[in-house]
């Protein structure tokens, strides 16, 4: 029964505390920079896409949000030749950023994507494609990988060591 | 002329006062229970969110008046208009103030008793109507509540009745000169507080609706107009239980300065703000308990206060 008294006294003592809502549209969250919101595809510091289209990242997605159809331009880069993300699908789970090999793909602290239609949630590469490389600047995926594009052949990468001739080799 | 368009008027006043107060006691609750807890309630629509009762309104208007096919119709629909004649009913022996009452019964305390006991036949006819396990659950527990409950209600409130001598309203209020009933009827206050609680259905003695177990109780099968009748029914014996203890042992009118109806509406926002905190605070015990708490602690006590009560009236005031 005391207990009982106690409780509606400690209660009502709430009554002098602050309020924990955080009035959302006045007053802004803060949130941090890992924060897993809408997705984008950045660009390496040369502006030239960084995704290769390797499809790591739809084969992650548990929700298979994400499609893509793999090209070659004329300089021999690998690059999607669409790039789509069904927002209405996704979860944010962040397992593409993870699974991405080249930080093409990263997740940004935006959530605010309220749409009218649903249709309108279905992400075309020009609305996922930002100007520059986001949260990891100073990676290129073809300067320190040995693939081979027009104008830097195998082996003339940065720490790259010159291609082997395996045959050489031989006793 | 005067002799019959006063008191219809005066009907009319406290019949809109009762609602309008009912409904905005919806917009204080949620306001109440958010600032217990830490956090707004509604603060969008209009000035505080004073507005969101109007939303509500409505909302619950146009909203489908759905019969169950299963149900039993005319039971259906009249349990709902059950719950709000015998609350209003009630409020046509509440003196407001000195002069302000519909009718200056001679019967008062027992007029009360008999409409909220009236009141069980909502609960028990919309349970059975329904014809849904839930609803028939949340009713039987309804009527057993409220009949165990009323039971020492009725003599909690015999204490007062003994000291005021009269079951008239304003004469018990007028009996209170001196000092409210809540000292010498302090067992008979917290019996009859209890009682309330159970008698109006509020958390933490709201078995009949247990949502986390029967749905919504009683009203499970409840949409749109009808549900409101209940939802602002429960609402209104809120604000009735809280009128009826501001007059039976706090004094009723009575006050300094300030106007009679201004203290007896604070005394009685008290109360309703009391009930609303009970709700933020307390858990809802389990059924065997609230049963067993009733006839086992609270009636006991309600009859040991009424003896002592008769005793010293007797003894001493005779």
């Amino acid at each position: 029964m005391w207990s009982i008294v106690q409780t509606l006294w400690k209660v009502f003592l709430h009554a002098a505390s602050k309020r924990r809502t955080v009035l959302y549209p006045e007053v802004r969250p803060r949130l941090p920079g890992r924060w897993r919101g809408r997705i984008v595809l950045s660009r390496d510091l040369s502006g030239k896409e960084r995704c290769v289209a390797c499809y790591l990242c739809a084969a992650a997605c548990p929700v298979d949000c994400i499609a893509m159809q793999a090209a070659y331009d004329a300089s021999g880069r690998r690059y999607p030749a669409f790039f789509r993300i069904n927002f209405s699908r996704c979860i944010f789970c962040g397992y593409c950023e993870e699974a991405c090999p080249t930080y093409a793909l990263q997740l940004t602290p935006d959530f605010e994507m309220g749409e009218w239609k649903r249709q309108s949630l279905v992400y075309e590469k020009e609305d996922l494609l930002i100007s520059g490389p986001g949260k990891y600047q100073d990676y290129n995926f073809y300067e320190v990988s040995g693939v081979a594009i027009e104008g830097k052949d195998t082996g003339e990468g940065i720490d790259d060591e010159p291609p082997v001739d395996i045959r050489s080799l031989l006793p | 002329m005067t002799a019959i368009t006063l008191p219809l008027l005066l009907i009319a006043t406290v019949l809109f006062a009762v609602l309008t107060v009912s409904a905005g006691l919806i917009w204080l609750e949620r306001r109440l229970l958010g600032l217990w807890q830490d956090r707004y309630g509604p603060n969008r629509v209009g000035p505080f969110g004073l507005a969101q009762v109007l939303a509500d309104m409505i909302k619950i208007f146009f909203k489908e008046d759905w019969i169950p096919p299963f149900a039993d119709r005319p039971v259906f629909v009249i349990a709902p208009a059950i719950i709000i004649v015998t609350v209003l009913m009630s409020f046509a022996i509440v003196p407001f103030s000195r002069h302000i009452m519909v009718v200056d019964l001679n019967i008062g305390v027992l007029f009360f008793l008999a409409f909220s006991s009236l009141g069980v036949y909502s609960v028990a006819l919309a349970g059975w109507s329904s014809d849904n396990k839930y609803a028939l659950l949340g009713s039987l527990r309804g009527v057993a509540q409220m009949l165990s409950y009323e039971v020492f209600m009725g003599l909690s409130l015999m204490g007062v009745v003994m000291l005021a001598g009269s079951y008239n309203l304003s004469a018990i209020v007028m009996a209170q000169e001196r000092v409210w009933f809540v000292i010498p009827q302090f067992i008979g206050f917290v019996t009859f507080l209890i009682a309330g609680i159970a008698e109006t259905r509020r958390l933490p003695l709201d078995l009949p609706e247990a949502e986390s177990e029967l749905v919504a109780g009683y009203h499970t099968e409840y949409s749109s107009l009808k549900f409101g009748m209940f939802f602002v029914g429960e609402y209104m014996g809120v604000t009735l239980i809280s009128a009826f203890i501001t007059l039976l042992f706090f004094g009723g009118w009575r006050g300094p300065v300030l106007p009679g109806i201004v203290w007896f509406s604070l005394k009685t926002c008290t109360f309703i703000c009391f009930f609303i905190l009970m709700r933020a605070a307390l858990p809802r015990p389990r059924y065997d308990q609230l049963m067993a708490f009733a006839w086992k602690v609270l009636l006991p006590l309600a009859l040991v206060n009424l003896l002592a009560t008769g005793a010293i009236v007797l003894a001493f005031f005779r």
